[in-house]
């Protein structure tokens, strides 16, 4: 299988099944994307479809005991698929960042952003904690959080959701990765931040040049950010299409389902019909 | 006369000692008043910490403003007699945002649905039982489900579960504090659509509590606006919202995400790298 230079990351034929005491369960199979620089690929589906698994299994996140994963990830040219725990360490945070769905949940509440930030730094670089303070200030100063030279000092609760979220991804942007795995990064907030957020996130993408894989259930994210989307049910991608091309004409019947199902607004036409 | 109607509620949340009231109580509600009527249904919008499920709390009688009086169909729900409150409890429901934490984990679903009629309707176990059924079937899940635990079910399941134990006793007034906002998409829609075909069925109304601005359009007749607190601002239909000129509501639809990719406002360019 060759691997393109242009493609940053590549997933080929993914499957992953979870052993459970009564028999082997298929979570994800047969999934296939790849990802440019600079692209957001808009991952959607129901609760339940696999979308989380599927992400997961990119950073090797899941139990290696109870799972199995088949099939190629490929990033930048190397295989993430069976890498050692210890390799593993290395890629995640610097290659790949993860933004997860409740900020509240992925600090540790014990101790305060800045060490948190500083420790994410220095382990991936060989700078000092005074460079490293530096450099998560600056990066904190690119998603306008206010004075972060204090919010450093804060603890994760004195928080709000919202500023939570600007400072995970200011601490994936710190080491530039090639890819951010977002993985429902507005459902925990507040609408008024939801598009803050995005924004961010789209600064970011085309600052550095890092591929974003964009999971949602909400096509208003997707139809926002993403360039091309994948949507999923029941652990397979049912349909894959240009963002456009989707929200045109889509083709698979659930696709259709999916778009029907949208609490809409027509914000052209008069209210009168949606009573 | 309206169904229910608030008048000049204003509330605070403060720290009290022993001996006297500190005077550091944070405002929450400020001299609200509206009013619903029967069969129509109030969206009440806002952003977090504005005010919206204190407001809820009041309505429901678990929170006694520090002025302020709330008739529910004439009746002031905080001074009347305990027989007519009993009455009123009946006809004054709820449903809350998290499905999990509002129904007890050690019950069935027949139970969970049951209980209100337990307290307020005479039935012999086979009528409660064909009632339940009835309920179930209503909100889209069957027979089947009557046995099974609340953590058998998905957050949307749960919540249908929820609002056939609001609907039981075929109350006048539902309060949705948020309770289709932890839901994904596909069953947020459902669940507003049942929402809707119940409110024709039965003739109820809603206080529609919700951040969400299309959740809040697809039910709604009247729309409020709250805001640190103070309603500032109440239209009779939705083209008022979308053409209001406040800050505060064009600032809400600016948060508004885009239907389509031809609409969207934060990458305008693909610019590839």
């Amino acid at each position: 299988m060759g691997t393109d230079k242009s493609k940053v990351l590549q997933v080929r034929d993914l499957h992953v099944q979870i052993k459970a005491k009564n028999g082997i369960t298929t979570l994800v199979q047969d999934i296939n994307f790849e990802l440019k620089p600079g692209e957001i690929l808009g991952l959607i589906g129901e609760s339940g479809c696999g979308k989380t698994v599927t992400s997961m299994s990119i950073l090797q996140l899941l139990n290696r005991k109870e799972t199995t994963i088949e099939g190629s990830i490929m990033l930048k040219g190397q295989e993430l698929n069976g890498l050692a725990e210890k390799e593993m360490r290395k890629i995640r945070g610097k290659d790949i960042a993860f933004i997860m769905q409740n900020p509240m949940n992925a600090f540790t509440p014990v101790f305060t952003i800045g060490h948190q930030f500083v420790e994410t730094i220095r382990s991936h670089t060989s700078l000092n904690k005074k460079q490293a303070t530096e450099l998560a200030i600056e990066s904190m100063k690119q998603v306008n959080l206010p004075d972060p030279g204090k919010l450093l000092k804060y603890y994760p609760f004195q928080l709000s959701g919202g500023m939570l979220q600007r400072v995970m991804i200011a601490i994936a942007a710190s080491l530039h990765p090639a890819v951010i795995i977002a993985d429902e990064p507005t459902t925990a907030l507040d609408v008024n931040n939801q598009k803050n957020v995005l924004r961010h996130l789209d600064k970011i993408r085309s600052e550095y040049g890092s591929a974003i894989l964009l999971i949602s259930h909400d096509l208003g994210v997707v139809s926002e950010m993403a360039d091309e989307v994948a949507v999923m049910q029941h652990g397979k991608i049912v349909e894959k299409a240009g963002v456009f091309q989707l929200f045109d004409s889509p083709k698979h019947e659930y696709t259709k389902k999916l778009l029907n199902a949208r609490p809409t607004l027509y914000l052209e036409e008069p209210m009168t019909n949606l009573i | 006369m309206s169904l229910l109607q608030v008048n000049e509620v204003t509330h605070s949340y403060g720290n009290r000692t022993f001996f006297k009231w500190q005077n550091r109580s944070k405002k929450v509600l400020s001299d609200i008043s509206f009013s619903i009527e029967e069969g129509t249904c109030l969206g009440m919008l806002g952003t977090s910490g504005a005010g919206k499920s204190t407001l809820g709390k009041v309505i429901l009688g678990l929170e006694k403003p520090k002025h302020g009086q709330i008739l529910f169909q004439g009746h002031d729900i905080y001074t009347v007699d305990k027989y007519t409150r009993q009455k009123i409890r009946r006809d004054l429901q709820v449903v809350f945002q998290d499905s999990y934490s509002a129904v007890n984990p050690r019950m069935t679903a027949e139970r969970i649905i049951a209980e209100p009629l337990e307290n307020y309707e005479k039935l012999t176990l086979a009528e409660q039982k064909r009632t339940v059924i009835e309920l179930l079937e209503k909100v889209g899940l069957g027979e089947k489900d009557l046995k099974k635990y609340p953590h058998q079910f998905s957050g949307g399941q749960l919540q249908r579960i929820n609002i056939a134990r609001a609907v039981s006793l075929k109350p006048k007034l539902i309060v949705l504090d948020e309770s289709v906002s932890s839901l994904d998409m596909v069953t947020q829609t459902l669940i507003l659509e049942l929402l809707r075909e119940l409110k024709e069925d039965f003739g109820l109304s809603y206080f529609f509590i919700t951040h969400d601005i299309k959740a809040a359009c697809m039910i709604s007749d009247t729309l409020g606006v709250l805001e640190k607190g103070e309603l500032i601002e109440h239209y009779n239909s939705k083209n008022e919202f979308f053409s209001s000129e406040n800050p505060v509501v064009k600032e809400m639809r600016g948060s508004i995400l885009a239907e389509h990719p031809r609409f969207r406002s934060i990458r305008t360019k693909s610019n590839y790298i």
